[in-house]
């Protein structure tokens, strides 16, 4: 035996292999699939977008924790990576790099240092970043370039589905003429739409979400309630006026929901901790989607949603709670001899 | 155009007046009643809700004494007597004076002089660590070294010392609100009177193991030897559990003790190098008078054995 | 392993690596040490009250320690010889606690002890005397907890115990003693559970044991054919089925209440280990002075299982199974989730002490801790359906109204919050502050 001492320390001794950045590096290989889709969709732009967001994020969140918080930089553990992918994924793939820094700047700044980096932030940070983009350009962040795999629509740019869509039916056209307009569900299914660069494929996406499920970094909850509820509403609007409100499939295939139900509203940080809670800030997302997407003038609402549910997570941490051990009384019938 | 401003403007105005006056009423009937003095005796203390007093903060503070009116046990160790002084004659009553006490460190256990004997891993809080077991060194009674004590200060009156490992008070910021004494898992830290002229003598030890035991866990441990005790001539050092302790009640600051400690663990303060000299001279002076005294009476008992019974 | 899916309990739960290095090797006695030292606090209660002196010659299984009140327990002398200094030593508690070393000396046995391997299997003694004789022969709970088993066994009035558990799940990684004990004494522990219905007089007994033990559930399902009173049922591994609580839920869908004992549901659990040392206590007179202990860890030259003199330095046990490996990091008392980390070698073996687990260096110490990132996997991992994130924040924020209104008191100590927490944190080690402070404001 050496002479060296012995170490000491509380139980357990043992730990799962499971920690923060593996965490973060299996959220991110799950990213790679709708990257991947986005380069072949959009060609160079989204790639380079991509790069400037994430450098542009790590380099904001290594200056600030190193020079204004004077912390040991945190940027190892992978948070400021997935922060600039998702805020590149929310973004078009034409946008100028100058809007990519200030959108990264809002994000990592405002959206997550400023409460004391990672763990500390309520909102999103890459939503933070994207919703102040949205309000500050609006114009560079909505001129969608044409994707290459769009072949319907014959532009430079063009607007996304849930854009033609609101623009048709305030101008009095019927959903029926409007659709004829789009692509196939198969088509939105696999991405050959319009868009920011990673919302564009719900298969893309789907293969990420199926990643983190067996790669058990996230639960089913947050995705199948927000997707259900959006499911559900829509569907009731649209068996109630087939002609105004679109299919529930086409809300759910186009714009943001697909990526927002699997890496905006499951990020750990923002959301609720218990699964009662994940059910409810599902379901609180997917109505205010929808209201935002029917009756509010953006066209699309996800951004919005999951922003004003990131709110509610504190007052559902409070009440959602999961059944706790010897709270409920067994009703086995022995038992009640026992007790008599 | 203009009708629609004016509308806007009208029934906006009418909305903050009618909230205007709604809150008029309803801050008058919540009016909270409260004793003038008590917020005048609050900005006369130093307002720095440490506790030290007893009380959640100063506002309940001033709440106490305000109520009962007597200031005996109601006393701020931050402010001390001056700020009581004015408390008191706030109150219109007799002020109470107290001794101002400080906060001592009752380990010289340093890295120097106490081996580790096992490296703790776990969270660093001496209260995680003492609830875990008895310590990363042998002595089961020494300071930890996470610095707990440091945290709660509310005064930057302490800092932990990298060379020995232990924790340092900071003499002119201590108030003594007691706050370190409370956070300590291992009672180490203590309020101490500060003293005529700042002068302090204390055991920096708790030790309570058999000399040899004791010895061997810290180099500068307190054996139980009991040479202090025995030096001391105001009954102010008492042994319990092989500890001296010093009652600074009784302690007249002679110094005679100091030197007799072979592992210098009795610690001085603000003490002149001429007064320790003053009270080892002393002391040996009083140790020779008593060996004399033991001597003669040796030598009268050998005398009046030596005497042949008188019939 | 059948088709279907085997029982477990419901909430939370954690699946750790299940690490059984030791598991197919034979119970084997350790040679007898120099000198034992043995606490006289080894259970939970008061400590015990020393009736010997320096320098009294004792034999193997003689009292040297009364109990002092109910809630204690006999101490019993685990070899003979001479009894040396009475002092305070460094127990597997980490803090120091009166200890009686004694000198070995041969192996002299007291006479009516029986020592043979025949087995017994008429039970003469009455319910009353067999508790009695349980109280006598210093038996605890040998699971980890070491609660004195004849106060488990004393039913409060009121309260009607209709099933008795035998606890025979092990789901601490690397342990093995109990495994063994299934393995090579299935017929003694069938006795000692008889033992136990009879002073219980209950009728149903359920052996719980994972499904990782195939052999020993095996054994049980054969020799219980003719049973009809005591049945055994595979469990899903999932840790911390071994927990008194879970291990009920698991097996009778019963949930002890907040605050409550096994009892306040009709049932009494009790550990294979302790079933055994009941028979032997009960059947063959012999007093709890020796005990299976694994000694086990990913560096360990020969990992075993030992039959233990109790009081025996942990350092004698390390020998035996190959010396201590260059490496050693850590030494765990007990298993790698619930045990406790030893700092002296010369710390005794107690009652309780089921394992030795040595952790080389690289894996002894913790890694970075991160800021909280709410995953929430501590909530999901929590057997008693707490929320340790929380608990973790109202202990170091020293918030215990509002921690003890989170149930605080609840948590089972079992760690799998720690474990699974991907930022590392400590959450556990404030779980723990936080009750013993709670405790302590009680008592103010």
């Amino acid at each position: 035996m050496s002479t060296e001492l012995l170490t000491i320390s509380p139980s357990p001794h043992i730990h799962s292999e499971l920690t923060v950045p593996q965490i973060m590096r299996a959220v991110i290989i799950a990213m790679v699939p709708a990257f991947l889709f986005s380069i072949y969709n959009f060609g160079l732009g989204a790639l380079y977008v991509t790069t400037f967001s994430v450098i542009f994020c790590v380099a904001f969140e290594y200056l600030i924790a190193r020079y204004l918080l004077n912390k040991s930089a945190s940027i190892y553990d992978g948070s400021a990576v997935i922060t600039g992918i998702l805020l590149a994924f929310n973004v078009p793939s034409n946008l100028p790099w100058y809007v990519i820094l200030i959108g990264s700047a809002v994000s990592i700044g405002i959206g997550k240092m400023s409460f004391g980096g990672l763990g500390n932030n309520p909102f999103n940070p890459a939503l933070v970043g994207r919703v102040f983009l949205l309000l500050s350009f609006p114009v560079q962040m909505t001129s969608w370039p044409v994707a290459k795999a769009t072949l319907s629509l014959d532009a430079v740019t063009s607007a996304t589905p849930l854009g033609v869509l609101k623009e048709g039916l305030r101008a009095g056209e019927s959903v029926d003429v409007l659709m004829a307009k789009m692509p196939s569900y198969i088509d939105f299914f696999f991405g050959l739409q319009s868009g920011s660069i990673g919302e564009m494929s719900a298969f893309a996406l789907l293969l990420g979400l199926g990643y983190m499920l067996y790669k058990k970094i996230i639960t089913w909850h947050i995705p199948v309630s927000m997707l259900i509820t959006i499911f559900v509403l829509t569907g009731i609007f649209w068996l109630s006026d087939p002609n105004k409100y679109a299919t529930p499939l086409f809300h759910i295939l186009t714009g943001g929901v697909m990526l927002g139900a699997v890496f905006m509203a499951t990020d750990y940080v923002t959301s609720p901790f218990t699964h009662r809670g994940m059910l409810i800030f599902g379901f609180g997302i997917g109505l205010l989607t929808v209201l935002i997407r029917l009756f509010g003038s953006y066209p699309e609402g996800v951004s919005f949603a999951i922003l004003i549910m990131n709110a509610f997570v504190p007052l559902i941490n409070r009440f959602a709670k999961e059944p706790r051990y010897g709270a409920k009384r067994a009703k086995d019938k022995e038992l009640e001899t026992v007790r008599h | 155009m203009s009708t629609e401003i004016i509308y806007t403007v009208i029934s906006l105005t009418a909305i903050g007046i009618i909230a205007a006056v709604v809150i008029y009423f309803v801050s008058k009937k919540f009016a909270v009643q409260e004793d003038p003095r008590i917020s005048n005796v609050e900005s006369v203390l130093p307002n720095t809700n440490c506790g030290g007093c007893g009380q959640p903060g100063c506002h309940a503070f001033a709440v106490a004494v305000v109520n009962t009116g007597d200031l005996s046990n109601l006393h701020c160790p931050v402010g001390g007597n001056s700020v009581m002084k004015r408390v008191a004659d706030i109150l219109g009553v007799q002020a109470v004076e107290k001794d101002p006490y400080i906060a001592v460190v009752r380990c010289s256990g340093s890295f120097e002089y106490r081996k580790k004997t096992s490296v703790y891993n776990g969270t660093s809080s001496c209260k995680i660590e003492a609830n875990l077991y008895s310590g990363d060194t042998g002595c089961a009674y020494g300071c930890l070294g996470h610095g707990d004590c440091v945290d709660v200060c509310d005064f930057d009156a302490m800092y932990m010392d990298e060379k020995t490992g232990l924790p340092v008070i900071v003499e002119y910021k201590c108030t003594a609100c007691n706050a370190c004494v409370k956070e300590c898992p291992k009672d180490i830290l203590e309020l101490w009177p500060k003293g005529k002229k700042n002068q302090r003598v204390y055991v920096a030890c708790l030790n309570e193991e058999k000399g040899s035991t004791a010895r061997k866990e810290c180099a500068v441990a307190c054996s139980g030897c009991s040479k202090c005790f025995e030096s001391c001539r105001y009954d102010a050092i008492s042994m319990v559990n092989n500890l001296a302790h010093i009652d600074p009640e009784k302690c007249k600051l002679c110094m005679e003790c100091v030197g007799t400690c072979d592992v210098h663990n009795i610690i001085t303060t603000n003490v002149t190098p001429e007064k320790l000299q003053q009270g080892d001279e002393q002391r040996l002076k009083h140790e020779e008078r008593a060996r004399k005294k033991r001597e003669a009476e040796k030598l009268g008992a050998q005398q009046s054995n030596n005497e042949p019974p008188q019939a | 392993m059948s088709l279907h899916k085997h029982k477990t309990f419901s909430i939370g739960g954690v699946h750790p690596d299940d690490n059984k290095l030791s598991a197919h090797t034979p119970i084997t006695p350790l040679e007898l040490p120099k000198m034992v030292i043995i606490p006289i606090t080894q259970h939970i209660g008061a400590p015990a009250k020393i009736i010997v002196q320096r320098g009294d010659a004792v034999k193997a299984g003689q009292i040297i320690a009364t109990h002092e009140g109910f809630v204690s327990s006999n101490i019993h002398s685990s070899v003979s010889g001479k009894v040396g200094i009475i002092e305070e030593v460094m127990d597997s508690t980490g803090f120091k606690h009166t200890a009686i070393s004694i000198r070995v000396k041969g192996d002299e046995w007291v006479e009516n002890i029986d020592r043979t391997d025949t087995l017994i299997e008429e039970i003469v003694l009455a319910p009353k005397e067999i508790v009695a004789r349980i109280m006598e022969s210093g038996v605890v709970g040998m699971g980890g907890a070491a609660f004195p088993s004849h106060v488990k066994l004393s039913v409060p009035e009121g309260k009607h115990v209709n099933h008795l558990i035998i606890n025979g799940v092990e789901c601490e990684p690397f342990l093995t003693a109990d495994h063994r004990l299934m393995v090579e004494k299935p017929k003694e522990i069938i006795v000692g559970i008889k033992v136990l219905m009879k002073a219980l007089a209950v009728d149903k007994a359920i052996i719980g044991i994972e499904d990782n033990k195939a052999d020993a559930i095996e054994i049980f399902e054969n020799l219980l054919v003719n049973e009809p009173g005591i049945s055994v049922e595979a469990l899903e591994v999932q840790y911390p089925q071994g927990g008194e609580k879970q291990l009920i839920q698991a097996l009778l869908n019963r949930e002890v209440p907040s605050g409550g004992l096994p009892s306040d549901v009709g049932v009494i659990v009790h550990n294979v280990g302790t079933t055994y040392a009941i028979y032997q206590a009960v059947q063959k007179n012999k007093p709890l002075i020796e005990r299976v202990v694994t000694v086990t860890g990913k560096s360990v030259k020969q990992p075993s299982n030992f039959l233990v003199r109790i009081g025996t330095p942990v350092i004698d046990v390390l020998i035996g199974a190959g010396g201590v490996p260059e490496d050693t990091g850590k030494i765990v008392s007990g298993g790698p989730m619930m045990g406790k980390a030893i700092a002296d070698l010369n710390v005794p073996v107690a009652k309780g002490t089921s394992g030795i687990l040595l952790i080389p260096k690289e894996d002894s110490m913790r890694e970075e801790v991160y800021n909280c990132v709410h995953c929430g996997k501590c909530i999901e991992a929590c057997p008693m359906g707490l929320e340790p994130y929380r608990l973790l924040l109202l202990a170091k924020k020293g918030n215990h109204s509002r921690a003890k209104e989170e149930h605080i008191v609840d948590c089972i100590e079992c760690g799998s919050c720690s474990f699974v927490c991907p930022s590392n944190r400590p959450i556990l080690d404030y779980i723990r502050l936080g009750k013993t402070q709670l405790r302590k404001q009680k008592k103010q």
